[in-house]
């Protein structure tokens, strides 16, 4: 493959072998990535069968069946979500996205991470309501099935869960697939109602500034947010990835909150109550609120900052030695579209721009993809987000400053992967 | 931090702007919800307010409290609130610093309203909304007493529990919207 190049293409643009990020359109390259640790499972799980690739059976027989909703190929059955923290109750955890066996910016609606907090409800659509009632001219009560008769809007948006990434508070790195550790992020096409429309019909009382958001789970989860972002961009979302909502998404209706910590994001919504003041629910007190150094805590920290990460390669993937890589990643910011992703191979003492793939919209996933030449060295690879508003991804050391380590929520620092010369890739904090 | 300020900036424009925004927008869309009366409200209002709005008539002690803690909470919370398979429910009434970074109801609650609100609604996980206003006034009260917050003997109502200044009450500083 590096026969192909020109030498004036694999002039490095940082240090430790980054190159430059339009490298591979102009050379039409194509790229060697880190071998993933599943596919390597999936050579060994299957013993080489007598089939010769040139004549293989399948193209000799009639195939299977259609079938009335398709699945993943049988080949693809470990792609699936990581379900971790479950404790006594069985409905009180979480799973995480598996970033790194993923491509593009949206998220299959199956492999969306979940946070439940008193498990999934299975909710009869025609017996759900949404009311809205308190600080308003006319309390409403709407049927699912009126609803879906509104007008609508779909947007990409990814929802983070506040406590996303929270392992990178600890004093060692911990060693799990990306997806295992940043999972709580996915994205999807949410298309539904924007609540404007809705509590417009309503009619809000100019006193009010808050709206309390209940769901219908086991626990009636609830949170204050502000009426103002509400009233700017909110939306009844009915359907995810252009089917409907997924129970554990929140099925029949989730409330989506734009770029909004994820526990915003109401899911299976029936209740919005319109007021004066925050009710000071347990999770917008006790949780998602971080302790500072100072003793003081952040509370209502809407906004996910601005984050990026390496998919690949990341730790559980293998180099397969000295070659030309695409280094491959996520960033996302709850403030607006991101503007620039940066990488290095050299622990961040010298940066590469990479290229971010179309489209790059607000709130989103953006995909960044950059070439890099691989000289078989160790090597530190790590990403920088910086959004449109011109704020830049944190190192850890400055995060850990200015929060201290019992926030637990909201860590957005840049992500170190060590890359050994062994090809073997590990979590780091340089 | 700049993106901090551009939010903050947004969320203190004042509601009939918004409101107006919106209708400008042209949005046509048909008028589909149907009036809920007061009874129906009655009965869907689940909120509890810091200032105590919400909390239901009813009463407890923490002496009642300790029987339905022992029954129905202890086997996932400890025998004494320290916590077990789930989380720890009693610290000390102190405030949290970097020595000391509880976040169990004593040290880092600001609210004593949040307590009654999130038992109602959510405890026990197997059977949530179970307990009787007065058992939930009880419970509340028992484990305010066992974070040393009122004497063991204290009456919990909807006034006496709205009264309760939790020590950590002025520990949160508001970060994406203004007070
Ligand atoms: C089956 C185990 C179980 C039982 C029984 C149980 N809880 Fe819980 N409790 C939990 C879990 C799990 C959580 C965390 C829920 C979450 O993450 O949202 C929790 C959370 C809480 C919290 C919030 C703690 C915090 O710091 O945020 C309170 C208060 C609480 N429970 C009180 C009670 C009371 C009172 C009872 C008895 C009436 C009770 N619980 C019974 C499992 C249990």
């Amino acid at each position: 493959m590096a026969g192909k190049l020109a030498s004036e293409d694999l002039i490095a643009v940082a240090g430790g072998g980054l190159l430059h990020r339009r490298l591979f359109l102009k050379a039409g390259l194509v790229l060697a990535t880190a071998q993933t640790a599943t596919s390597l499972r999936a050579e060994e799980a299957s013993p080489p069968k007598a089939e010769d690739p040139a004549d293989p059976s399948w193209i000799h027989k009639t195939g299977l069946p259609f079938t009335g909703y398709g699945a993943p190929s049988k080949y693809e059955k470990h792609v699936v979500r990581n379900i971790g923290g479950n404790r006594t109750p069985q409905g009180d955890g979480v799973s995480w996205t598996p970033l790194e066996e993923l491509e593009g910016i949206v998220t299959p609606s199956g492999l969306h991470f979940e946070r439940h907090h008193d498990g999934v409800p299975e909710i009869d659509p025609a017996v759900h309501r949404l009311v809205i009632h308190g600080l308003v001219q006319r309390p409403l009560e709407f049927t699912v099935a009126n609803l879906l008769r509104y007008p609508m809007r779909s947007r990409f948006l990814f929802i983070e869960c506040g406590g996303n990434s929270n392992a990178g508070w600890h004093e060692e790195p911990i060693q799990r697939p990306a997806g295992a550790f940043h999972g709580l992020v996915s994205c999807a096409e949410w298309t539904g109602v924007p609540l404007s429309l809705l509590l417009n019909e309503a009619g809000v009382d100019p006193k009010a500034s808050w709206v309390i958001a209940e769901g219908a789970d086991a626990g009636l989860l609830n949170v204050s947010l502000p009426l103002s972002k509400l009233m700017d961009d909110a939306m009844v979302g009915l359907y995810q990835n252009g089917e409907r909502v997924r129970p554990e998404n929140g099925y029949p209706i989730r409330l989506i909150v734009p770029g909004w910590e994820g526990i915003t994001n109401v899911k299976w919504l029936r209740r919005l109550h319109v007021t004066d003041a925050p009710a000071m629910t347990r999770n917008e007190t006790a949780k998602y609120t971080e302790l500072l150094p100072s003793g003081k805590a952040r509370m209502f920290t809407f906004v996910m900052d601005a984050k990026s990460l390496i998919t690949s390669p990341s730790p559980g993937q293998k180099m397969h030695g000295a070659n030309v890589y695409e280094i491959r990643g996520l960033a996302w910011s709850g403030s607006g579209k991101i503007s620039k992703v940066e990488v290095s191979a050299d622990g961040g003492k010298s940066w590469a721009e990479a290229e971010l793939q179309d489209p790059v919209m607000s709130q989103c996933f953006t995909r960044f993809r950059s070439p890099w030449a691989w000289d078989g060295k160790a090597a530190l690879l790590k990403s920088r987000a910086t959004d449109e508003t011109g704020y830049v991804q944190p190192e850890r050391d400055v995060l850990i400053k200015e929060r201290g380590r019992e926030g637990y929520f909201h860590y957005n620092a840049i992500v170190c992967w060590a890359v050994d010369e062994d090809g073997t890739i590990s979590h780091v904090y340089a | 931090m700049s993106m901090l300020r551009r939010v903050a900036a947004a969320i203190v424009v004042p509601v009939v702007a918004t409101v107006a925004i919106a209708e400008d927008a042209g949005v046509k869309a048909p008028r589909l919800g149907t009036p809920l009366s007061a009874d129906a409200i009655a009965k869907w209002d689940r909120t509890i307010f810091a200032d105590g709005r919400g909390l239901p008539p009813g009463k407890g002690t923490a002496k009642d409290g300790r029987v339905i803690y022992e029954q129905k909470c202890a086997s996932c919370h400890g025998e004494h609130g320290e916590g077990g398979t789930s989380e720890e429910l009693v610290s000390g009434p102190t405030p949290p610093s970097p020595d000391n970074p509880s976040k169990a109801i004593g040290s880092y609650w600001p609210y004593a309203t949040t307590i009654f609100d999130f038992v109602r609604r959510s405890m026990p996980p197997a059977a949530p909304g179970s307990l009787s206003a007065d058992e939930t006034y009880a419970v509340t009260a028992y484990l305010l007493a066992a974070n040393a917050i009122i004497p063991e003997g204290a009456k919990m109502d909807a006034k006496t529990l709205a009264a309760v200044r939790m020590p950590n009450r002025d520990g949160f500083i508001w970060i994406d919207i203004k007070k």
